[in-house]
């Protein structure tokens, strides 16, 4: 049977009732919330399921809004379903102040680094997973650096005029 | 040391090779011992190819046949810093990988040169943020450095030229020297 | 030395000691910068942990900082070997996000510039794990075929490894003869080096004890673990993004997708073999294509997107509404829809992901890199296991492990 993207959010409207919310369909690729406290019961769901079968994470990420209070850090599942092609995104919210998501790494293997890359770039913590440390940047880092509030260059470098490149 | 050109040339082409200045006899050629150990190291040495990135790919394209660095005597590249007098930093080095190039270069015995080949490795290249040293001489002191992104093979085999000219003419009293000990001493290195 | 053996030693008095090896982030054979830290029982494996971000340069934060068309070269830097095929990803993605449609001859060069790009990248790969198993010739005898590729790209775009190739829309100038020329040379002369180099390695009975039967992964663990590309085609999954999701007319293109069985050194060596020969099949077919193109079809190189795509200079001198797009663009007056899209291409590793969202402004909000390489790498413990410090080498040469895409 075709499973189209009507059919997926009938599909997960039966299952979780109004807890997904924000269906969309940007570029034909459905995109759907769930509260954060359900994102293992809903990867559960699109992976156990016969018809949907959604049990291959192509990537895992996360986005900062900080125009959001509430709701800053989202962290986004990208799931495919390799026989229907059928691509899904899925996405959590979190708060800045408490960034704590359940870590995806025992129903995917892929989670693991993955999750440990967005902790590195967003500090978020996620909760469950073997080893959570920094993957890629130095590990005495204290803080988080892909969040908008940081600039892109070491200020601490004095080779290079700032002055130069237009932002002073 | 400039070759003539070779092709293109019509009539005869001489090949000339030019060997240290000295006096020449039936069977013996006497020159000052600064000279023969200057064309002896330059011509032989063995490089210690520091590759991280992309600047790696030109260098084994520059080892490859078709560009073919053996023939400037580095047919040997070797990864132990005992065995090797240059070091060359091909590609971006992170402020993670910063303390490795310095162990590195520590290791390895003197006389040593190094050689910054790339963007990444002179400055920091396009690569201005948090995470990435611009440029090695913050760590360890560099001898040449080859601009590019990545540099042709030509353009390294041409800083290996230039480094090949500041070991022929090097002397042989420089490691010792007060000058010399201040640049280590500059860069926090017995 | 007799009587030890009538000893009877208590339990556990004699423990075992496993050897700590760092395979460290500086090791031969260039393979990149990534560090293992190896357990060893003997010469056997017991486990390993892995540290990476030795090549860390931010790509995501820098992405933020540029407009659209000034993150193509770090998009070059991604997997170096291959770099054309990361810019048109890039391009495919940014033409989905702006809604730009190019022309069937401009996705024709596009498939001929991937498909070469796919070559080299495999070529040294394959090359690199003969170099790992002691067999120096293939290597150097197959680098005077990339630099003919790298002459193909310095016709094209002017530079041989980090290419940033083409432009939103399509390419920066028309191919010139010269290119065309070399491509046919390629096609002629490229078969018979690469027949040459499979017999020097496929049945050769030194590398198939070396490679058969080490560093294997199912199916089923391989998909788990994200795999994707020749990695997960050779452990008997034909997932192929140029076949599930078509993008730059690959639909017109025939050509098979080979799939080993075991997943170990052996098959991703054949893969990616095989994988070569339906590259040179592909660039066949569109090289045809291309030359089918007549008259004024044949000058089309970029499609007609003037708020996207530069003007012609002359234009721009001379006509007014091309000064003001020209305008526009450079200074980022365009308007860049709002949104969030995610595009993949099939890189020479496999799914190579871009999941980019716009909020309108001049330089994307978020962009973020899905990279094989990274996702992959994950598994070699599990792929080394119990095998020996040789294999375990040869293991992470196959995997073909890029430094640039594990770490952006």
């Amino acid at each position: 049977m075709e499973i189209t993207n009507e059919y997926i959010q009938q599909r997960l409207t039966e299952k979780f009732g109004d807890q997904v919310t924000g269906f969309e369909e940007p570029y034909g690729m459905l995109t759907f919330e769930a509260p954060k406290e359900l994102n293992l019961k809903v990867l559960q769901f699109l992976y156990d399921d016969e018809v949907l079968k959604f049990r291959f994470l192509t990537d895992l990420c996360a986005v900062h809004y900080p125009e959001q209070p509430g709701r800053e850090l989202a962290v986004v599942y990208h799931l495919h379903n390799l026989e229907n092609n059928v691509r899904v995104r899925f996405k959590v919210f979190a708060p800045i102040a408490a960034p704590d998501v359940f870590s995806a790494t025992a129903l995917f293997s892929a989670a693991n680094w993955m999750e440990r890359e967005t902790y590195d770039f967003f500090g978020v913590n996620f909760v469950g997973h073997p080893n959570l440390k920094r993957i890629l940047n130095v590990d005495e880092m204290d803080y988080f650096p892909l969040r908008k509030e940081y600039p892109l260059e070491d200020q601490t470098r004095i080779d290079k005029d700032d002055e130069m490149f237009g932002r002073g | 040391m400039a070759r003539p050109v070779r092709f293109n040339i019509k009539g005869d082409v001489k090949l000339v090779t030019e060997g240290p200045e000295g006096y020449a006899g039936e069977g013996f050629f006497a020159t000052t011992l600064d000279k023969l150990v200057g064309m002896g190291r330059k011509n032989s040495m063995w490089p210690l190819p520091f590759a991280t990135s992309c600047c790696g790919i030109e260098f084994m394209a520059t080892m490859a046949s078709h560009y073919d660095f053996a023939r400037f005597g580095s047919e040997r590249v070797g990864f132990s810093p005992r065995q090797c007098d240059i070091l060359m930093v091909m590609g971006t080095i992170a402020k993670k990988m910063g303390p490795v190039v310095k162990e590195v270069y520590l290791q390895m015995a003197e006389p040593r040169w190094v050689m910054a080949v790339g963007a990444c490795a002179s400055s920091g290249g396009i690569f201005d943020t948090y995470s990435v040293l611009q440029g090695i001489d913050q760590i360890i002191p560099v001898d040449v450095y080859v601009p590019g992104c990545p540099p042709r093979p030509e353009a390294i085999i041409d800083g290996f030229m230039k480094v090949q000219e500041l070991v022929g003419k090097e002397s042989l009293r420089r490691r010792n020297s007060d000058r010399y000990k201040e640049l280590m001493n500059s860069y926090g290195i017995q | 030395m007799q009587e030890q053996q009538h000893i009877k030693l208590p339990e556990g008095s004699i423990g075992k000691q496993t050897t700590t090896l760092n395979l460290g982030p500086t090791h031969p054979a260039t393979h990149g910068v990534m560090q293992n830290i190896l357990e060893l029982d003997g010469e056997r494996v017991v486990s390993t942990e892995q540290t990476i971000g030795y090549i860390h340069r931010a790509f995501e934060k820098l992405a933020e900082r540029r407009p659209l068309f000034q993150i193509t070269p770090i998009t070059d830097r991604l997997n170096y070997c291959s770099s054309p095929i990361n810019n048109m990803g890039w391009h495919i993605t940014c033409e989905k996000l702006l809604g730009v449609k190019t022309p069937k001859r401009v996705d024709y060069l596009r498939v001929i510039i991937m498909e070469l790009a796919r070559i080299a990248d495999h070529l040294i790969c394959n090359s690199i794990v003969g170099v790992d198993s002691g067999a120096f010739t293939g290597f150097l005898y197959v680098m005077q075929y990339r630099e003919l590729i790298y002459e193909i790209y310095e016709e094209v775009c002017g530079s041989r490894l980090t290419t940033n190739i083409g432009r939103i829309g399509g390419f920066e100038r028309n191919f010139s003869n010269a290119a065309f020329e070399k491509i046919q040379k390629f096609l002629d002369e490229y078969p018979a080096v690469l027949k040459e180099f499979e017999n020097l390695f496929t049945r050769n009975r030194i590398f198939m004890e070396r490679t058969i039967g080490s560093g294997g992964i199912s199916a089923e663990r391989a998909l788990n673990y994200g795999f994707t590309g020749p990695n997960l085609r050779a452990a008997g999954v034909d997932y192929d993004v140029r076949v599930h999701s078509p993008y730059s007319s690959y639909e017109d293109f025939e050509f098979d997708v080979p799939v080993g069985s075991t997943g170990d050194n052996y098959d991703r060596f054949l893969v990616r073999n095989a994988e070569m020969w339906q590259s040179l099949r592909i660039i066949e077919q569109a090289f045809r294509r291309v030359q089918e193109f007549k008259g004024a079809e044949a000058d089309v190189y970029h499609a007609d997107a003037p708020a996207y795509y530069l003007p012609d200079k002359k234009d721009v001198y001379t006509k007014m509404e091309a000064l003001i797009y020209h305008f526009k663009i450079i200074m980022g007056e365009t308007e860049i829809p709002k949104g969030e899209v995610y595009q993949s291409v099939e890189g020479a590793n496999g799914e190579l992901g871009y999941y980019l969202i716009s909020d309108g402004g001049r330089t994307p909000f978020r962009l973020h890199f899905r990279r094989p390489c990274f996702i992959y790498y994950q598994a070699y413990p599990e792929l080394i296991k119990g095998s020996m410090l040789a294999d375990a080498v040869i293991t992470m040469s196959s995997l073909n492990l890029i430094a640039g895409e594990l770490d952006a």
